[in-house]
């Protein structure tokens, strides 16, 4: 089993976030994490999934995924090009003092520290999310609130661009096919 | 500004617009603003009994003509008895849309009378679903349904409307073109799979032709019958592509999977290349998966790029539509054979010594009782290859497949990915509409029979004159049959007394229907023909037949291929084969 992050282009229209949730449900496929939000254009709103997955299952799912009459396009997201991040919110019992020496080097504030109790706001990867976790256990986590990962390729184009070509949205198949729909 | 019509009048020239000949459904309170423009309309709509009966009714229709089979509900319990039709079409990529009522927008989310999300419900067994809540969205909606349910691999879509949007005034503009950003299916093939694939045949010594429905979905019957004979390998047919090559072709083996031949079998398990052609590896088909077809690499051409390495890994994938594949392999694999003639000459006597030795075929019983396979392959011998076969789910569904000859794309039809009992007489009668000169058969079982029959009504008023053998062992045949072979005779509910009540030929005069009784063989040809010669009714035959009849060959579910056997514990003699 290995982690794979893909993002996937969506239209915005009622009901997608649930055909793709189920999607996942009823193939078996088991998420780490889904993070949904609107994009440059209007019309479409990008997904991060973040699953765990054999080998060439990921291209199964993508498939299955590209299948989605809403899905625009979906790119797998490799930590080599990619930036990722996730937010996460910590609840502590611990103040200022006790938790600044634990947080250094993270992109980690306190923002809130009131009789006792610390809110750290922490963006990282989820590596480094996961071993900032592990240090802020021995004081007593009470409550953690946490994103999903987001994901953005590097370099000038775009994932939009990125997967248009793919799929050859220009293609005159669809046009040769569009004649004959009807009944 | 166009003129202002009712979004229920819109939903109907959208209809008329999208091609709609004929649909079947039952109206209801939601639904209901569209049947007073329908009452109006050009489009035939049959009026059924129940709304499963419409939903497979639509799927008969749409496998005999390749058009799209049309539905219509009203909301709630309407829809939600389109579901199993909506499952039975996805599984089996029929084209097909359906039609619901919802209640009216501002009662959605409030449990309304007769309220059933049946987008939500929906979503996991159609291709794509709707639910529209403004007028101004129905042209689009149907276009694009009608789009999506018959391009690519096709498959039921579902447009569920608000009442108040079909009340509610609007303009009208069908869009002839639908843009679906996120819709694209690949129609030609890649040229270098092509190759790559030309080349592994070439390569081959034992290649067999594994076709799958997609071959008869994408009307490529006779592109397939040139490549197979210019290859010159054994060719064998899934379940779903009974008729997509001739039964009476030399080089086709019969159907392969859990009661396939010998040949068909072997012939996969043996086989060092697997030419597969709109076919999905079904379990059905492989048997034990780890187990199949072990030494064959393989072909794999589907216009769904998520069925390519789904079940099993593909050497040569292919994606696109199979007549485009299948012409362009011909020239691809020509010229192959070109530099190389290859020679198929060892494979083909171990594959006839194969047929010879191990055919189809039955034991009659030996008191005297009229057996089920004598029964169907009389009715398909005398009715002939014209004719279009539809079965219902069970025994009878595999004699139907194994002891007709079908010779002809889109003649036999059945309910193939959900095996959904109570098929057989609603889509005879989509069948029946669609090709009204044809003499159209359901094979039907007593248990079967008894889920949907109440659609015989629904033919005598119309004018849909449909035959029915109800090959009656009064009980659930198939469930018998595992019970005999694995639960040591327990028959546990499976016996339905069917040769006592209900009496099915006079149930059949109930519904305006011929009905007759055949219980001996002496008597199977005069009434077939009997049968045959009335066009002005539906006629029903109850045939009594012996019930411990069982089907065979069997490979048993969860084990291999290549333990297949032709009687109960009897196993081919494979030391008496060279392979």
């Amino acid at each position: 089993m290995a982690q794979h992050t893909l993002s996937v282009l969506v239209e915005n229209s009622p009901g997608v976030l649930a055909r793709v949730a189920g999607l996942f449900s009823r193939r078996g496929y088991n998420i780490d994490s889904l993070a949904v939000g609107p994009t440059e254009d209007p019309k479409v709103s990008r997904m991060t999934i973040v699953l765990n997955l054999e080998g060439h299952a990921l291209d199964q799912v993508s498939a299955q995924l590209f299948k989605l009459v809403n899905v625009i396009g979906i790119q797998e997201m490799k930590d080599s090009d990619t930036r990722q991040r996730e937010l996460a919110f910590v609840k502590i019992a611990a103040d200022r003092g006790e938790l600044e020496p634990l947080l250094a080097g993270y992109q980690a504030e306190i923002v809130e520290d009131k009789s006792g109790t610390s809110i750290v706001q922490v963006v990282a990867n989820n590596k480094d999310l996961v071993a900032l976790l592990k240090r802020l256990e021995s004081l007593g986590i009470k409550e953690l609130v946490q994103s999903g990962a987001i994901a953005i390729e590097l370099g000038s184009q775009t994932l939009v661009e990125q997967t248009e070509l793919e799929t050859g949205l220009a293609s005159s198949d669809t046009q040769s096919q569009l004649e004959d729909y009807q009944n | 500004m166009s003129e202002q019509i009712t979004g229920a009048q819109s939903l109907v020239k959208s209809l008329e617009s999208a091609g709609v000949e004929v649909m079947f459904g039952i109206p209801g309170g939601a639904i209901l603003p569209a049947y007073d423009p329908i009452f109006d309309s050009k489009i035939r709509h049959i009026l059924v009994r129940h709304e499963q009966g419409a939903g497979h009714a639509a799927t008969g229709y749409a496998q005999v003509t390749g058009k799209v089979g049309v539905c219509i509900a009203t909301s709630g319990p309407g829809a939600t008895n389109l579901v199993t039709p909506l499952a039975d079409a996805h599984m089996d990529s029929v084209p097909m849309v359906a039609i619901t009522g919802q209640v009216p927008g501002p009662a959605i989310g409030t449990d309304a009378f007769q309220e059933a999300d049946i987008r939500g419900v929906t979503m996991p067994v159609t291709k794509h679903n709707y639910l529209i809540t403004d007028p101004n969205e129905i042209p689009r909606a149907i276009s694009e349904a009608f789009y999506i349910a018959k391009s690519g691999r096709p498959g039921p879509v579902l447009v569920d409307v608000a009442k108040d949007a079909l009340q509610k005034m609007t303009g009208f503009n069908y869009p002839n073109r639908p843009e679906l950003r996120g819709y694209r299916p690949q129609v030609e093939p890649n040229e270098q799979s092509i190759r790559d694939a030309a080349a592994l045949v070439a390569q081959s010594s034992k290649p067999v032709f594994y076709i799958g429905g997609g071959v008869i979905k994408a009307n490529a019957a006779k592109d397939l019958l040139k490549l197979a004979e210019l290859v010159g390998a054994p060719v064998i047919t899934t379940l779903m592509a009974r008729g997509a090559f001739p039964d009476s072709h030399r080089q086709h083996l019969g159907m392969p999977g859990m009661h396939g031949t010998v040949a068909a079998v072997t012939a996969l398990q043996k086989s060092d290349l697997l030419i597969t052609l709109g076919a999905r590896f079904d379990d059905r088909v492989t048997g034990k998966l780890s187990t199949f077809a072990v030494n064959a690499k393989i072909i794999h051409a589907d216009i769904d790029p998520a069925e390519i390495g789904k079940n099993r890994y593909a050497d040569v994938p292919i994606i696109g539509d199979l007549g485009p594949t299948i012409r362009a392999l011909i020239p691809a694999v020509a010229a192959e054979f070109k530099k190389k003639q290859p020679d198929y000459s060892t494979w083909w006597r171990q594959m006839d010594s194969l047929r010879s030795t191990y055919p189809l075929g039955y034991n009659e019983p030996e008191d005297g009782s009229l057996s089920p396979q004598y029964v169907i392959e009389r009715i398909g011998a005398i009715t002939g290859p014209d004719a279009v076969y539809v079965a219902g789910v069970g025994q009878h569904q595999m004699w139907a497949s194994q002891f007709i000859k079908y010779e002809k794309p889109r003649t036999w039809l059945n309910s193939g990915g959900l095996g959904t009992m109570g098929y057989a007489v609603p889509a005879a009668m989509g069948a029946k509409v669609g090709a009204p000169d044809t003499p159209v058969w359901a094979i039907d079982g007593d248990g079967c029979f008894q889920m949907t029959n109440q659609e015989l009504v629904t033919c005598s008023l119309n004018n849909i004159p449909i035959k029915v053998a109800i090959i009656n062992n009064e009980s659930l045949g198939m469930v018998r049959q595992w019970q005999s072979l694995f639960y040591q005779g327990r028959y546990s509910n499976t016996d339905l007394h069917s040769k006592r009540i209900p009496d099915f030929a006079k149930l059949a005069e109930a519904m305006g229907c011929v009905g007759l009784r055949c219980e001996s063989k002496g008597d199977v040809d005069k009434i077939i023909k009997e049968a045959n010669a009335i066009n002005d009714a539906p006629v029903v035959v109850d045939f009594n037949v012996h019930r411990d009849a069982m089907v065979w060959p069997m490979v048993a579910a969860g084990t291999s291929n290549d333990d297949i056997m032709i009687a109960r514990e009897l196993a081919p003699d494979w030391d008496s084969q060279e392979l």
